[in-house]
């Protein structure tokens, strides 16, 4: 068992005449559109919108944290950038980034469908996010929220005079954006399967979104039903949350967190399902352990919602009930180790190019190891105590959130930038550009570990003389890290009119969204697709391959 | 050296010498959670290495020039069984070395020394049991064991000590507690750690471990004139509370006499043990949990008595010990009607600047 | 619910590789293969759907069994105030509209025009009768300052007119505010719910009356009749954790 794969000769690849954007010209067209993949380009765009924001708020938050004293701003401007920075990131990027771009666009053709089982309510969510987004900037322009991404009662309900309850809208506006998203993947993957794609041909790219989307469906609701009641608490001035009027403060915190904590893998599982793809498709080798990485997914998202509590830990909830749910988030753990050991073991006997997608992935693998273990610190629970509410926890979900998810992220946009736009993306700079965005990652958020053992609290606009030296290094590598993540802002347009022509299967691939043409046609597949073979079944595609040339040549 | 300009220079040695990486240990427990963190570092980098090494190893070897033909491997059993049970198995030790820290530290020997301290934006109010009041300051001796009280009166606050690794969430309307004993005198960072509105960041203040001669010195010297509990006593006269809780055998309110940390029968039937919490809960909700055989009259005294005269009130009850001690108030609060009136709703202690290290 | 196919399908595109592409009903949207596919998958949408409600709903459930347990004597009283004849009405009421609800999905399948546009006319009176009584007891409440947030009075838990109840400690009394929000955060959620659905099912019976429904595209009536029954069950639920626990005898 043993294949050789050749990357196909892209000089006589040409432009396909007819193709998903070029069906139809004009806004209009865009902006009511039904297509899958048009929806996913124009989330492609919006999010990036918020990225950039996202992207300069932080920028702001790592000079104003060059100097001890809150110095550039005041610890006001301070509050709300960074809780302007969180909602933006979490809500409006993280949230959408994988599922409702890449996999808009990836599911229905790797599934072997036309189209999303809603064409509408796909569409429909688009424009619950932009209208969310339009919220969160609104409250933005207003003056700003200062309650951080987390809304803590009785803080947000009661002691602070900003535009909470707009801010609030936006994310349950974006919120229900996410369920629908969630909902169209759920009944697509059941429902419109191609003949002979079976639950074990998919491709781990949709194991991993459809328990993303079971989260976002089961979850969300909760948060969309917590935040109403923010709102009419603080607008009725009920107590639901107000100890004083015999209401519970830890009862918001419960319902924040049992959406909340789940949100974290419907940020990072749809990274995981790309970094599937990529390693096996560079490796030219089937993902090592496909049914285990599979069920990893689903177990992810079913113990997801049962370890909401550790973000609770200090907070004056039963000891024993502590012990549960540390137990919990033990095991939540293992599935992700269970990943990272099988994509490793997938390069094992592979034939390995590396490609610009690669790079990511394999930055992937080595921050996202980092992230995970130190998971573990936290969820231990003796450790927690000194560790929660200071750096270390902001380096932990950084390491999964940007070190993770974000170059999941890159990698998937790159991998299928020729695929969506039918043109290659300049590889030497690519490369540059991914070394440079790891390179600069870990100077920013490894010093913040350190800052977090030392005791540094988190969101704190000033801070004592001892912590200096370590925020200039994470300073100085978020300047590292911003040119990292501008450059693809540069060349990636750029190559929409000077890249070369991908052709049909660039990186010779195996899902069947490499088999059509790029751009594919608006219906994805002239004819509906037969899946005779298993998912990453490279012979296959050997044979395939020399089918062709022989029938051509 | 010399080539370096002087400004760099010193800059760079007021770098160098603020370049801390590791918080100093100056509790019981800090050693102990440094050996867990250390062996929790000492996972993480073998797991990364482990994984490192694999991609590394295999990247190279198996590059494509080196290895143009990709062997295609479905999986193995065996293995997924290793590297599910191996991290489970660490994860599962380390589990149960952190759950047994965990319950070190929130759950005090019951000869500590009780210090409550009250969370509200943005500082902290640290009161001791002879009745030293501070701001953003906590005096204590080293080497006994000491248990905080901590409640919030507006939003959460959380009270951290990085140099003791320990820190604790001060919660509106309940009292949650945390235990240290500090090992090394010094001047510790004291921080708020939950983010609590604009000034959070100013929510900062010294913790100070004193040897023990000097934590009494300190002691005699801050002291109000009154304990926590005398404050408490003038209170619950001033709020007329012996009226009904006078001790006597047709008294409309149960005696409190030794009622601290016993059990009490509730009307519903189930019982509950008046604690700290139960007393405070029952000035301010007193018909949530009304003692057996006791009708639910008493008024709610929400928003009448601040947090700091909770305090007082929970440790004045904790010292009556006999019906005696109530006579004393009772009597008491005849003659001293006209000195209550100062230590009534809204108290504010004084604030005890130019503490020594 | 329209019928429209891919907007960006240009019509020019060769049919003949979509295979008997003329063969479908007008219905069928493109991207599905057959009617079955199309109907399967609406329906399971559906259901998963329903499921985020329940979600939804879930908190507002789970507020109400902690504060039920902590303040069970404010939440006794505050539900002994509501109108128990309403109440029972209003169940009634909404099951027969699950009923008229079932009958319309059963005469879109028998291809009935007449008869399903009765059956959703019924079902938006018996509909809009439940919101009638449902405002009615709204504005008793209103009476009664029993509205939290809006010159809220405790004084009917305090001396209590209905010489069964037992008088409550002003700090209890206070708490059944808790319980109103809850009724009202509860109620209204549903009320909103049926709002939605009557704004449906108008636009419903407008579609039905130019014989949309009855042609064999049923899976809009059969979904929204689900989404109608959901809505009715989650009524069977509040009805006795609102009005009936704890009825004084």
């Amino acid at each position: 068992m043993s294949t050789i794969v050749s990357l196909p000769d892209q000089a006589t690849a040409k432009l396909p005449a007819k193709s998903f954007l070029n069906q139809e010209y004009g806004l209009k067209s865009w902006l009511l559109t039904g297509d899958h993949k048009r929806i996913a380009i124009l989330y492609l765009i919006s999010i990036s919108f918020f990225f950039v924001i996202g992207g300069v708020l932080a920028g702001l938050i790592r000079l104003e944290l060059l100097t001890p004293p809150s110095d550039l701003m005041a610890t006001d401007t301070y509050n709300k950038v960074f809780s302007m920075h969180g909602i933006i990131m979490i809500f409006l990027f993280l949230v959408p980034s994988v599922p409702a771009t890449i996999g808009n666009f990836l599911i229905p053709l790797m599934v072997g469908a036309r189209d999303l089982a809603f064409p509408k309510i796909n569409l429909l969510s688009w424009y619950l996010y932009v209208a969310g987004g339009i919220f969160v900037l609104s409250a933005m322009v207003l003056g700003g929220v200062d309650t951080g991404w987390t809304f803590t009662t009785p803080l947000s309900t009661h002691y602070l005079n900003t535009h909470v309850v707009t801010a609030a809208m936006g994310i349950f506006l974006a919120g229900f954006s996410s369920i629908f998203t969630g909902l169209n993947f759920i009944v697509t993957v059941h429902r419109m399967r191609c003949p002979g794609m079976t639950w074990f041909r998919l491709p781990l790219f949709v194991w991993g979104h459809y328990a993303t989307s079971i989260i976002m469906i089961l979850g969300t609701p909760v948060l969309a039903i917590t935040l109403v009641l923010v709102a009419l608490e603080r607008t009725m001035s009920i107590g639901v949350f107000d100890p004083t009027k015999g209401g519970d403060p830890l009862l918001f915190q419960h319902l924040f967190w049992f959406y909340s904590h789940p949100a974290v893998y419907i940020m990072i599982l749809p990274g995981m399902a790309v970094i599937s793809e990529v390693i096996s498709t560079f490796s030219r080798k089937r993902v090592f352990g496909y049914t285990a990485v599979a069920f990893s997914s689903v177990a992810i998202a079913v113990f997801g919602f049962l370890v909401w509590e550790h973000h609770m830990f200090i907070m004056g909830v039963s000891q024993y009930s502590a012990l549960v749910f540390s137990l919990m988030t033990m095991l939540v753990a293992v599935p992700s180790a269970i990943k990272i050991f099988n994509w490793s073991m997938t390069l094992y006997k592979g034939s390995i190019t590396f490609e610009t997608p690669m790079l990511y992935a394999f930055g992937f693998l080595g921050l996202f190891t980092i992230g995970g273990l130190t998971g573990i610190f936290l969820a231990t629970l003796g450790m927690d105590i000194h560790l929660t509410e200071t750096y270390f926890i902001v380096a932990h979900f950084h390491f999964v959130m940007v070190g993770g998810m974000l170059m999941a992220y890159l990698a998937g946009v790159h991998f299928w930038w020729p695929k969506m736009t039918g043109r290659m993306y300049p590889e030497a700079i690519s490369k540059t550009a991914a070394v440079i965005t790891f390179i600069g990652f870990i100077v920013t958020f490894f010093p913040q570990f350190l800052l977090g053992y030392l005791g540094m609290p988190r969101r704190y606009a000033a801070y004592p003389a001892d912590f200096q030296v370590l925020n200039v290094f994470s300073t100085a590598g978020a300047s590292i890290l911003g040119i990292g993540y501008l450059l693809p802002m540069l060349y990636l347009p750029w190559s929409l009119i000077y890249g070369k022509i991908a052709g049909n299967n660039p990186w010779q691939a195996t899902g069947l969204e490499w088999q059509i043409q790029s751009p594919p046609l608006t219906e994805n597949f002239a004819e509906i697709p037969i899946m005779d073979h298993e998912a990453y079944d490279y012979e296959w595609l050997a044979n395939k391959t020399q089918h062709e040339v022989q029938t051509v040549g | 050296m010399s080539h370096i300009s002087p400004v760099l220079w010193e800059f760079l040695v007021h770098w160098l010498k603020n370049f801390a990486i590791f918080p100093p240990e100056a509790s019981t427990i800090a050693p102990y959670a440094d050996a867990l963190y250390f062996a929790l570092v000492g996972m993480t980098v073998t797991g990364l290495l482990l994984v490192m090494t694999m991609v590394l190893v295999f990247a190279i070897r198996y590059r494509q020039e080196r290895h143009p033909e990709a062997v295609q491997i479905e999986g193995s059993t065996l293995l997924e069984a290793t590297w599910t049970l191996i991290p489970l198995g660490i994860f599962l030790v380390f589990f149960v070395w952190g759950a047994l820290l965990y319950f070190r530290v929130f759950n005090a020997p019951p000869n500590s020394m009780n210090i409550y301290v009250v969370g509200k934006q943005w500082m902290w109010k640290v009161e001791h049991q002879g009745g030293q009041h501070e701001i953003n300051a906590l005096h204590i001796p080293e080497g006994v064991p000491i248990q905080v009280t901590l409640i919030s009166q507006d939003v959460f606050h959380s009270f951290s000590i990085p140099a003791f690794r320990v820190k604790r969430e001060a919660i509106p309307g309940r009292y949650t507690t945390v235990y240290f004993q500090a090992t090394t005198p010094g001047k510790y960072h004291l921080f708020c750690t939950q983010y609590c509105g604009t000034n959070h960041s100013q929510m900062i203040g010294w913790v100070y471990v004193m040897t023990p001669a000097d934590y009494r010195a300190w002691a005699a010297e801050n002291t109000s004139g009154a304990s926590l509990a005398q404050n408490g006593e003038r209170l619950f006269a001033s709020m007329g509370c012996n009226a009904c809780h006078s001790g006597n055998a047709s008294a409309r309110g149960p005696n409190l006499a030794n009622v601290y940390n016993t059990r009490i029968r509730l009307t519903d039937g189930s019982t509950v043990v008046a604690n700290e919490a139960y007393i405070r809960e029952t000035i301010l909700n007193p018909s949530t949990q009304v003692p057996a055989g006791y009708a639910p009259i008493m008024p709610t005294y929400q928003g009448q008595i601040s947090e700091d005269g909770l305090i007082d009130l929970v440790e004045y009850i904790k010292t009556l010990d006999s019906n005696y001690r109530i006579q004393q108030t009772l009597n008491k609060s005849e003659l001293s009607s006209a000195q209550a009136s100062t230590v009534g709703v809204g108290k504010t202690p004084p604030p005890q600047g130019a503490a020594k290290p | 619910m329209d019928s429209q196919s891919i907007a960006t399908t240009p019509e020019e595109l060769d049919r003949s590789v979509l295979p008997h592409a003329h063969e479908h009903p007008a219905f069928l949207r493109h991207h599905f293969e057959d009617v079955g596919q199309q109907r399967e998958a609406a329906s399971f949408g559906m259901w998963v759907f329903l499921l985020t409600e329940v979600m939804f709903f879930g908190g507002l459930f789970c507020a109400y069994l902690i504060f039920r347990n902590w303040y069970h004597p404010a939440f006794v009283a505050g539900s002994n105030t509501l109108d128990i004849t309403l109440g029972t009405t209003n169940t009634a009421v909404l099951i027969c509209s699950s009923f008229t609800m079932a009958m319309a999905v059963y005469s879109a399948e028998i291809r009935r025009r007449g008869q399903l546009i009765l059956f959703l006319v019924l079902t938006i009176v018996l509909g809009s009768a439940f919101l009638g009584i449902k405002a009615v007891e709204y504005h008793q409440k209103y009476v009664d300052h029993h509205i939290p947030g809006l010159d809220f009075s405790i004084q009917e838990f305090v001396h209590p007119s209905n010489p069964k109840a037992i008088p409550l400690a002003p700090d209890m009394a206070e708490k059944t505010q808790l319980y109103f929000f809850l009724y009202f955060a509860m109620t209204g959620m549903h009320a909103l719910h049926m709002i939605i659905g009557i704004a449906l099912l108008f636009i419903m019976v407008a579609r039905a009356s130019k014989g949309a429904y009855t042609e064999g595209h049923v899976i809009p009536v059969e979904n929204f009749g689900l989404y109608w029954h959901f809505v009715d069950i989650v009524w069977i639920f509040l009805f006795p954790l609102l009005y009936l626990i704890s009825r004084y005898r």
